[in-house]
């Protein structure tokens, strides 16, 4: 995720200070990884020099002084932009888990057991996410869902390369 | 028996219909108030397995025992006293009764029993209301949509209180959402009772609804795996 995006974006629905955005942020997005404040005065400050925000007002309390940012112009073009390109369809080509199916095979391993074993694994991902989906908000269930689908293409791969273990075993080792 | 002993005992069951060998050694167990996923491809003996393990099918050779009770033993009478009374099913297409109101379906196993009607319908009802579909319980299964034939199916599983429901790819028909639904609500009033369940199914975002799961390939297990409950 682009969090220069994503900050430039929840900035247009108004001027915000750092701590605000990062509160903001946590309750959308945060589910599981909450921002580090670090995290979001270092974008700020990159966003400030590249112009896409800019400070809209100061305040001078008693502590250190706190800079309320806005959007600018080029910040909003910056933020359509980016939700007008797609994002690239990941190519899961590179799978540790094909990786570790050959290397079984070619070393005389069980390489079923190395898939079964994958399988559990993954199913109590599953079963923790379905459980914790019934009992969030719609927004979790979502995120939940997402990763759900992701693990049954992977669970669906698990299958099928089982069920072709035989052939796969005469290929790698031909 | 003691409350922790299974309720099904399935050791080293096999089956053959002709020359294929459905199941080869079996062992498995069920626990009450437990939800089981029993998954595999098509083919597997997933469905062999449940039928053994519901006293619909004689396995060849194993040992089955109902809460100690050796069912491979037990007369087709016997068994199908059992079946009636002490387990529950769904199937992927509902297989209600057509020319039946949805409230008299979920009725019948009560009628069957030697319930009279009028209790008998009164807790149909009941469970209608549980799993949400009160508002078909005058029409006929045909009136009603997949999603909700599917919890009709369910509420009938349910309305004896059975100790067993063996669920048979019971969302193969829905789409996603009314499948999320259904298992929703098998799962929640299955835990509430404290109701086993036996769950075939091949598809994994179903399977993630049960406490464990064993697969089944070339009729046998491959890996009895799940984190506890």
């Amino acid at each position: 995720m682009s969090l220069s995006h994503t900050l430039l974006a929840l900035l247009e629905r108004g001027p915000r200070h750092g701590y605000d955005l990062k509160q903001e942020f946590d309750a959308q997005f945060g589910q599981d990884r909450p921002l580090h404040y670090g995290q979001v005065y270092a974008t700020l400050a990159r966003l400030l020099k590249n112009g896409l925000v800019e400070v809209d007002a100061v305040e001078h309390g008693g502590g250190p002084e706190r800079k309320r940012y806005a959007v600018t112009a080029a910040g909003v073009t910056d933020v359509e932009g980016w939700l007008s390109r797609p994002e690239s369809p990941e190519l899961y080509l590179h799978s540790t888990l094909y990786t570790k199916v050959v290397l079984a095979l070619l070393t005389g391993r069980d390489a079923a057991a190395v898939l079964d074993v994958q399988r559990a694994a993954h199913l109590d991902l599953m079963r923790t996410l379905t459980r914790r989906k019934t009992r969030g908000d719609l927004a979790d269930a979502l995120i939940c869902d997402h990763a759900i689908f992701h693990l049954e293409a992977d669970l669906r791969w698990l299958e099928l390369t089982s069920a072709r273990l035989d052939r796969l075993a005469e290929e790698v080792r031909s | 028996m003691t409350a922790d002993a299974p309720l099904l005992t399935a050791r080293d069951l096999s089956k053959t219909y002709g020359t294929t060998r459905a199941l080869d050694g079996v062992s498995l167990d069920v626990r009450a108030g437990e939800i089981l996923a029993v998954m595999g491809p098509s083919g597997s003996g997933k469905s062999t397995l449940m039928h053994c393990l519901a006293g619909i099918v004689r396995p060849d050779s194993g040992e089955l025992r109902y809460r100690g009770r050796d069912l491979t033993a037990a007369s087709d009478a016997e068994r199908s006293a059992l079946r009636r009374g002490e387990f529950g099913f769904v199937f992927q297409f509902g297989q209600l009764v057509p020319e039946l109101t949805c409230l008299e379906n979920v009725a019948l196993p009560l009628r069957m029993e030697g319930v009279r009607r009028k209790e008998a319908e009164r807790r149909a009802a009941y469970w209608l209301e549980r799993l949400d579909v009160a508002g078909v319980a005058g029409k006929r299964p045909g009136q009603a949509s997949g999603g909700q034939g599917q919890r009709v199916a369910i509420a009938r599983a349910l309305v004896t209180e059975p100790s067993v429901v063996f669920a048979d790819e019971p969302t193969g028909a829905l789409d996603t959402l009314n499948g999320e639904m259904v298992m929703r609500l098998l799962t929640e009033c299955a835990e509430q009772s404290r109701t086993a369940v036996v769950l075939v199914t091949h598809e994994p975002a179903v399977a993630a609804y049960s406490h464990r799961e064993v697969v089944v390939r070339d009729g046998r297990i491959r890996t009895s795996a799940g984190s506890a409950r």
